[in-house]
């Protein structure tokens, strides 16, 4: 184990858990605390009998610990990370964020990680976010896009309370992101639940702006080896189809359809919207593992 | 029990939100003036303005605005001396933003619409406009696909939430005979005095004027329908035609018939792009169950890739899309002309 960062996940629900399936599969972190609220919480349970230190008395007996985690994934929500955010930093421990509660900078790992591997707190975007911007940084870092709109369709059933009750976080958050890191001029974001049975596999559709005399293999090959990254990470991410370019109305825009299907860690394999959460999490937390043992060898 | 002292049920025209998709978004402030002007002037007591899509409605997927829609708010609620104005939205596409800019310009009445098994994503959104002080409406679209027990469960949701009335919406114009009877009438029991119900049609199967009496039967106490029917698909329930039967039933809307006649013919058709007619596609829409405003969208990507209109719909009907998908036309256009001779050849 000395070869590996330790880890703390807080919030131990469905994202928490999924999120601990592949962080024990993970060669660089070591998940060795799971922190919840509620005594009877089955992701706790869980978490003790695949040989985690499990606790129900949240970040006050995390924080007391002897060994406290180089890491922390936050899975609770906005409200509680604000709180716990400057608790994690005094204490010196790196936090992965993945509430809305974008207290550090944002992230999508294939786009700008590189930039922030030494911030204290990482904030993970929104499900669309982490699905549709390496797309748009696929079109942007060859052409320039003054405008960019993604359509994210999750299946209702992967739509928690979280989503529901604060829907309009979904849209401005990803609309921003798809500006400060998608690199659009002005960017929006569309969510759509679906509640067909069974359950469909998250898609997403992005549209980019262009000027009419881009270079459309060059977009699509730049798409394509963008893809390609994020199975690095994300194997269910995949292309449907090739992109679309439509010039009808004089100007000229690109749709590139792509859809996202979970690994089933934990989480069902339609609900690929979380499963790109906890995956772009963990590589996130991976790539902060691999530089701070690389400081400590 | 009727809507008030004076009227049966209240009346909301929604030619200038729902005709927006026939109209491909491209109203004018003229427009929006000299319909509000008319509408207001023979009693209709609410009228809607917004992109067909809702307040943030206008982009690449739903179709660009040509005026900035709090520009035909204003100027709606400039025009109108008795009409209230309204406005729709749709968590996820629009946000509370929206809600308290369209406010700011005097908006009376918000309409919060959700697909109907997804009423929770509207609470914040009712939340908001009841401490702005705006009359809420909720719309349960595409009411067709759930038997009345779900509608009704949903429609707590939202009465819970501060909608004061809540709309089953036949999005796709798929019902027929008793099912939107049944379905306003399980939404009322459960509402009881908490909450109005409302009815929205589509024309697209010819129905939409039986169907909205057998709502107001059932204990609808609002009604939406267009001028002229301008809305999306083959177009709403047509008004001036709905006041006439009204009138006939005895259920009074308030509404001058005559005088309704006139706006539909003189002011309502001349600003229509073309009629809104049961042609082929409109009629597999209600056929197939597809959301009325794929129309315009599936004669484009038709066009655009050389493929058949109708089979695009009914794969969005295969497909179980709803309202907002629009995005995955083009993707069902491609894939045909992809398959193209192959696929027609096997039919």
């Amino acid at each position: 184990m000395t070869n590996k960062v330790t880890a703390a996940i807080v919030g131990p629900g469905n994202i928490g858990t999924d999120l601990l399936y592949k962080l024990l599969r993970s060669e660089v972190i070591e998940p060795r605390y799971m922190v919840g609220v509620d005594p009877d919480s089955a992701g706790l349970r869980l978490a003790a009998d695949l040989g985690l230190e499990a606790s129900s008395d949240g970040v006050d007996w995390l924080l007391a610990r002897p060994e406290p985690p180089a890491l922390v994934f936050e899975a609770t929500s906005a409200y509680v990370h604000v709180r716990n955010a400057p608790r994690y930093e005094e204490a010196g421990i790196r936090a992965i964020d993945l509430t809305p509660a974008a207290r550090g900078p944002y992230v999508v790992p294939p786009v700008n990680l590189h930039e922030h591997i030494g911030a204290m707190n990482l904030n993970m975007v929104t499900c669309g976010g982490q699905a549709t911007i390496p797309m748009v940084h696929a079109v942007s870092r060859v052409a320039p896009v003054d405008y960019a709109e993604i359509v994210a369709t999750v299946a209702s059933a992967s739509a928690g309370p979280g989503t529901r009750n604060n829907i309009d976080e979904f849209t401005r958050t990803t609309s921003r992101a798809v500006e400060v890191l998608g690199g659009a001029g002005r960017g929006k974001a569309i969510i759509i639940l679906n509640p067909a049975d069974p359950p469909l596999i998250m898609r997403d559709t992005i549209y980019c702006s262009l000027d009419p005399a881009t270079d459309r293999g060059k977009v699509a090959q730049s798409v394509r080896d963008m893809v390609v990254e994020v199975q690095g990470y994300v194997p269910g991410y995949r292309l449907r189809g090739e992109p679309q370019f439509d010039d009808s109305d004089g100007s000229l825009r690109v749709a590139i359809f792509i859809e996202v299907e979970g690994a089933g860690d934990f989480l069902p394999p339609y609900s690929g919207n979380l499963d790109i959460m906890t995956a772009a999490a963990t590589k996130t937390g991976e790539e902060l593992a691999s530089a701070l043992l690389g400081a400590r060898s | 029990m009727p809507y008030s002292d004076t009227l049966d049920i209240r009346l909301t025209d929604t030619s200038l939100r729902d005709g927006s998709h026939a109209k491909r978004h491209q109203f004018t402030v003229d427009q929006v003036r000299s319909t509000v002007s008319a509408l207001d002037a023979v009693g209709m007591p609410v009228i809607e303005v917004s992109h067909g899509d809702g307040l943030g409605g206008s982009s690449y997927n739903y179709g660009l605005s040509l005026t900035d829609e709090m520009a035909l708010i204003d100027t709606a609620v400039q025009t109108a001396t008795r009409a209230k104005i309204a406005a729709l939205m749709l968590p996820g596409l629009g946000t509370k933003d929206d809600i308290k800019m369209a406010a700011d310009l005097g908006l009376s009445i918000i309409r919060v619409a959700t697909h109907c098994t997804e009423a929770d994503i509207s609470i914040q959104h009712f939340g908001l406009a009841r401490e702005l002080q705006l009359e809420t409406v909720g719309f349960l679209m595409m009411a067709h696909s759930q038997p009345p027990e779900v509608l009704a469960a949903q429609a707590r949701i939202m009465a819970d939430a501060g909608c004061q009335c809540v709309y089953v919406v036949d999005s796709a114009g798929a019902m027929i005979l008793e099912d939107a009877g049944r379905r306003v009438e399980a939404v009322r029991a459960e509402l009881g005095d908490d909450a109005q119900v409302g009815f929205h049609a589509h024309e697209n199967l010819g129905l939409s004027v039986a169907n909205t009496v057998s709502a107001v039967r059932a204990g609808a106490l609002q009604i939406d329908g267009s001028t002229r029917s301008f809305g999306a698909g083959a177009g709403n329930t047509p008004l001036e035609c709905f006041v006439a039967v009204a009138e006939r039933l005895g259920i009074r809307t308030g509404i001058d018939v005559l005088g309704l006649l006139d706006v539909a013919e003189d002011v309502v058709r001349p600003i229509m792009d073309a009629e809104c007619v049961k042609d082929r596609l409109a009629i597999i829409m209600g056929y197939a169950g597809v959301y009325s405003s794929f129309l315009k969208h599936a004669y484009r990507a038709a066009d655009r890739y050389d493929v058949s209109g109708a089979e695009i719909l009914l794969e969005c009907g295969r497909q179980h899309l709803v309202g907002g998908q629009e995005d995955q036309i083009i993707h069902i256009a491609a894939t045909l002309a992809e398959a193209g001779p192959l696929a027609e050849a096997a039919r």
